[in-house]
């Protein structure tokens, strides 16, 4: 992956950037506040990355004005730094709830002010009624407010709220070590616990130009598509779960959780919490473990073909899956959707491929993709994934190189800053890491998948009846506190 | 599907041929849970749980208990929707301030007699969070505790010990 172009802007040349974007020229990875400016990352057709950063101490020009993807970013900027888009289409709160001792947690501190009551966004018509869900749902999922609004049974919008998970990460970050902030990044999302700190651990290395075994790259490797495997075989079975066909949640599960022993056991924890670290990996794999994990790939492979063929077979879970919850592919481009999300919809985008890091320079998968959009193509997507993962699992056990797993990282001698995209299972995490001379982290931006799915959620709900929420949802599954941080 | 169910006839479940992830057997566990909940409630035991801003690892493991290989229900657990109908409130997270009044009001929905178990290592203190500006710094800051199952996330082997330890030490009245 290449580095970066990072540059410091005029107002003139953020605005367009803005219109760039919103033009389809190139798409936004990410918004945020840092001290004294604002920075955007964006990508363009030809997958270059460019950082800007436009200085500031209160107000700059909103990009959300010109595209609608940067709203929940504008938005949290001013939650948290007191910085204010000109002209914003969207000024209200959102990860700020008034529940805070201060405002402008990361800005100029400011004493709380009594705030009217959140205001959702009006709904006129006949007939219209109201559900309000959350943020205690009835399973055991992540805390959110979904606001549906729906003339009989079918919904004409649907409004989230979030935020209620926020931890206030980003001011964790500051003035943290390198150690503290990889422990901070593999808790940002828990289903995403290696992706999240291979992402962090490669902005370090990228920052400090340090290079990594390969052994260790490959054990990153074998750690993040073991994670993809266990949470697309979970998520499978529980969006057929959510049409009411139970027996593909028990035997997803069942497969599931050997994932997660064989991972225990070759790793020492089922999530591989804490086992990448910048410089390389943690824990080794013994040949024990390797064993396992060879056995874990070709029990999946045995097993895995006939629940393909019993998704595909059952005409009633079809009838749900089928033409349910659409995103256009113009849309998916628009928001720059990653992961089963994007790819579903005709997004053709895959870090591994498009930005390779290693060892994925080296191994050969293909990038499954469909058109269609709905519930069951995001499906079809996920299934492919998992031969992917399955493919790649045997490769990198095949080829493990030998040799150390950590290679000690140089000090750092002046501030340095890097940005780096990385696949996880929902699809490409960024994090922007800025540290000073003594290697103290000054920001460390941490930009989840599902901050551009969220709202895709919301569209592809249009025109669906209720009951077939849970579905959608589950084929989006995306993360809240990955956004809420 | 028919070929499926056939296969399942003929093999044995894998919530009794499972291998364990410890020692101490699932089989075993559950088996004294369930003798643990006929002595001290004699019934089954209703669970309600709530995040309270974890990073949705503790949910992971939590659900994992629903799997065949754990199968909770059949040791008398149930996970419920309403905390009508709990009698344990498990918590997850280090209790954000966006979610504490949301925590307060779903204990305060429990009818008596009930027990909160604070899960993982967040929900203690607020774990690697603590300090932070947005949370309340465990669950005990804001609804009284009654048991703490450590681990980041704690694995589900560990979540039924911890159940089991809760029935223990609890004396109810019948």
């Amino acid at each position: 992956m290449g580095k970066a172009q990072i540059t410091t802007v005029t107002l003139a040349e953020w605005v367009v950037a803005a219109e760039a974007l919103a033009a389809g020229d190139a798409t936004l990875l990410s918004l945020w506040g840092a001290d004294g400016a604002v920075q955007m990352a964006l990508m363009d057709a030809g997958h270059g990355l460019r950082v800007l950063t436009l200085p500031t101490e209160t107000t700059f020009p909103s990009v959300a004005r010109h595209h609608a993807p940067a709203q929940r970013l504008e938005r949290t900027m001013t939650d948290l730094y007191g910085l204010t888009p000109a002209a914003t289409p969207d000024p209200r709160p959102w990860l700020d709830h008034g529940r805070w001792p201060m405002r402008h947690p990361l800005g100029a501190k400011g004493p709380v002010a009594p705030e009217p009551p959140y205001a959702f966004l009006p709904v006129e018509g006949e007939s219209l009624h109201q559900v309000a869900v959350g943020p205690v749902h009835a399973g055991i999922i992540e805390p959110g407010h979904f606001r549906f609004t729906a003339q009989g049974e079918t919904v004409v919008r649907l409004e989230q709220r979030l935020g209620y998970t926020h931890k206030g990460v980003d001011a964790l970050m500051l003035g943290a070590s390198l150690e503290r902030g990889a422990q901070i990044a593999g808790r940002v999302s828990g289903d995403s616990a290696v992706a999240y700190q291979w992402g962090f651990a490669r902005a370090v290395e990228t920052a400090l130009d340090a290079s990594v075994p390969p052994r260790a790259t490959a054990l990153r490797a074998v750690m993040a598509e073991l994670e993809r495997l266990a949470n697309h075989l979970g998520d499978i079975g529980a969006i057929c779960n959510d049409a009411a066909f139970a027996m593909m949640l028990a035997h997803c599960g069942a497969l599931r959780e050997h994932t997660l022993r064989a991972v225990g056991l070759a790793f020492g924890h089922r999530f591989c919490r804490d086992c990448i670290c910048p410089g390389g990996v943690a824990r080794d794999l013994t040949t024990e473990g390797a064993g396992a994990l060879r056995d874990l790939v070709a029990e999946v492979r045995a097993k895995f073909p006939a629940l393909v063929a019993l998704y595909d077979g059952t005409a009633s879970l079809q009838d749900r899956t089928v033409a349910t919850g659409t995103l256009s592919p113009a849309l998916a481009a628009r928001f720059g959707a990653g992961g089963y999300v994007g790819r579903a919809s005709g997004r053709d985008f895959d870090t591994r491929r498009d930005l390779p890091y290693a060892p994925y320079d080296r191994l050969s998968f293909t990038v499954p993709t469909r058109a269609e959009g709905d519930v069951n193509a995001r499906v079809w997507v996920r299934i492919h994934e998992v031969e992917q993962s399955l493919a790649l699992l045997s490769q990198l056990l095949d080829t493990l190189p030998e040799g150390p797993i950590h290679a000690a990282l140089r000090a750092p001698t002046e501030p340095s800053a890097a940005l780096t995209l990385t696949e996880g299972f929902r699809g490409d995490i960024l994090i922007w890491l800025a540290m000073d001379a003594s290697g103290t982290i000054t920001r460390c931006h941490l930009r989840d998948p599902s901050w551009f799915q969220w709202p895709l959620l919301e569209a592809v709900i249009d025109g669906n009846i209720i009951a077939d929420f849970p579905l959608c949802n589950k084929s989006f599954n995306c993360s809240y506190s990955g956004v809420d941080l | 599907m028919r070929k499926l169910l056939m296969q399942g006839l003929g093999r044995r479940p894998l919530s009794e041929t499972a291998p364990l992830a410890t020692d101490a057997g699932i089989e075993e566990l559950g088996r004294t849970l369930t003798q643990t909940l006929r002595r001290r409630l004699g019934r089954s035991l209703s669970i309600r749980v709530v995040d309270a801003g974890s990073c949705n690892g503790c949910e992971l493991e939590l659900n994992a208990l629903a799997n065949p290989f754990y199968d909770l229900e059949r040791f008398g657990l149930h996970f419920v929707a309403s905390p009508r109908h709990a009698d344990v409130l498990m918590v997850t997270g280090p209790v954000t301030r966006n979610m504490r009044e949301a925590l307060e009001r779903t204990h305060t929905a429990m009818p008596n007699p009930k027990w909160v178990i604070a899960v993982g290592d967040c929900a203690r203190d607020g774990g690697c969070f603590k300090g932070s500006y947005a949370i309340c710094g465990g669950v005990d800051a804001v609804i009284p505790v009654d048991l703490h199952i450590p681990g980041c996330p704690p694995t589900p082997t560990a979540l039924l010990q911890g159940l089991i330890a809760l029935m223990d030490r609890t004396n109810v009245p019948r």
